[in-house]
Formats: C-alpha cells, structure tokens, sequence
C-alpha cells in the first residue's frame, strides 16, 4: 500500500477508535460520574453498572487479543505493540492507590475525562486540566531521575 | 448489599462495553496499539513526539464523542457533585498515579485484563480497591454525600 495512504488511514482508524470507546462510555453511563461513584460506593444503594460494562469490554476484547497474540503484524501492516513487562513492583501498585484515591474522590477516570471536555462539563475540564498537571509533573520528575 | 435497582443500566451497560471492546480491538488489530489513556496522552508529553498522530487522533475521537452524539440525540445526565477544589485534587492525583502505575482503568482494566496480564489484574484489584475504600470512607465515615 502507498505509504502516505497508509498513515491516513492509521490516523482515521485511530480516531475511528477513540470515537466508538467515547459513545460505548456514553451509552454505559461512564461519562456521568455520579454512576461511577455508585458503583463505587458498596455500602450505599449500588449500581454494578461499572462491572458489566468491563464485564462487555473484556468479553470482546479477550477475543480481540487472542488475535492479535497470534499475529506478527496488525492488519495495516504496522507492528503490534502489546506491553511485555510482568514485573509487579511498587510503582504499579503505589500508582493504583493513589489513581483509586482520585478515581474514588470524584468518579471520573482519564478517558472519560476527555469525554467530559467534549461534553462541555466545566467541572470535567478542571478535573482534565488537573489531570495533565498531575501527568506532567510526574513526567518532570521522571525526567530528574534520570 | 442493597442493589439499586431502579438506576442499574444492564443492557446499555453491556452493549457500551460492546463498544469500548470493539474500540480497543480495532486499535490493537488496525493500528497495533493498547487502548490505555493514560499511555496514549503520557507518550504527547515526551521530547520527541515522533508517535504523536495517532495519540492525537485517538483523543480527539473521545472528545468528539459526545459531539457526534449530541446530533442525534440527547446526552445522558452527567452529574459532578465534587467542588472544584476537589476536583483539581483529584484530578491531580489521577493524573501522577495513572501514570506511575501506568496504567488507568483502560489500559489495564479493559486491555490488561482481556490479554489476562498479571500486572494489569494487579493493577486492577489495587485500584479499585482503592476506589472502593475512598468512596467509603467519604460517604460513610466523613459523611460527606
């Protein structure tokens, strides 16, 4: 395939992507934090929303990676990047703690962030920005470490 | 445990799930890449951004999302209760734990867990635990709503 073709049509499934998980957080209720907190909230009235909605994403996507493990190459041709490390250690599960603090707070996790940004929820996009923030500042000090 | 009900969405909960699904298998199968947020946005923060089309692309498909939608019909009700203190907090902390963990509840929760990776079920269980005692502790022991 022509390369520049190629890249178009990466870039236009990227989106593609990114548009179907935004309506599927939609469709579930993901987008109103309200619902998350309710499935959150064990103890009060709860909604299991949340489970069957990873419950669906995990059923489709078991089969989907099961393909692509099998698969040298993506179907455009471009490398499959799938995460190799299996180190559990204590930046994996002190970063849990800390997202889960903030997950827990106010319901609203990154993607559906963005979500909110298009959505045009104020409150969203100060949890957005702030979410970059807390994005940066560990990049800078990631930076420093090194 | 008291189940509500009267605000459990089974079926649109399992046909969004569907979608998110179908959305993170497209992205692996077509472009090679793990539908994870926090990874897709963490990678626009580096020097080099020679990988940053397909970031941006992914990105503004979850923003343009609810535009799309809001052409055909109404949007669900979205209900933040949090103040803007609290917000920016949170805010703050899922952004830096998210990445130190790397990973949120889409790149391990959904795509972690449907690949059966160790480290995503780990990371999986450790936040949402988290989650779990948070909202506990602020509605039931500080009271707050």
């Amino acid at each position: 395939m022509d390369k520049r073709l190629n890249i178009f049509t990466a870039l236009t499934f990227a989106l593609l992507s990114g548009l179907i998980f935004g309506f599927g957080l939609i469709l579930a209720g993901m987008a109103n934090p309200d619902k998350v907190l309710a499935f959150l909230d064990l103890a009060g009235l709860w909604d299991p929303t949340l489970g069957l909605v990873m419950g669906g994403a995990i059923a489709v996507g078991f089969i989907a990676f099961r393909i692509a493990g099998k698969r040298s190459s993506s179907f455009l041709g471009l490398p499959i990047n799938i995460p190799t490390s299996r180190i559990i250690d204590k930046r994996l599960v002190f970063g849990g703690i800390i997202f889960g603090m903030g997950w827990g707070l106010v319901g609203i996790c990154p993607a559906p962030a963005f979500v909110l940004l298009g959505a045009g929820s104020i409150k969203g996009i100060v949890f957005l920005f702030a979410m970059l923030v807390g994005m940066g500042i560990f990049e800078l000090i990631e930076s420093q470490r090194k | 445990m008291l189940i509500d009900w009267n605000n459990f969405t089974p079926w649109t909960a399992l046909a969004g799930g569907a979608l998110i699904g179908i959305a993170a298998a497209l992205f692996i199968l077509i472009n090679g890449r793990i539908a994870g947020i926090t990874g897709i946005i963490g990678g626009l923060f580096r020097p080099v951004m020679h990988d940053a089309g397909w970031r941006i692309a992914f990105t503004a498909g979850l923003i343009f999302a609810p535009v799309i939608w809001l052409l055909f019909a109404a949007l669900p009700e979205i209900k933040i209760d949090a103040s803007y203190g609290l917000l920016a907090f949170a805010g703050l902390i899922v952004g830096f734990g998210a990445r130190l963990g790397s990973g949120c509840t889409s790149g391990h929760g959904v795509c972690g867990i449907s690949r059966l990776s160790p480290r995503s079920i780990i990371a999986t269980l450790t936040f949402m635990s988290t989650g779990f005692l948070t909202v506990f502790v602020m509605r039931h022991l500080l009271g707050a709503s």
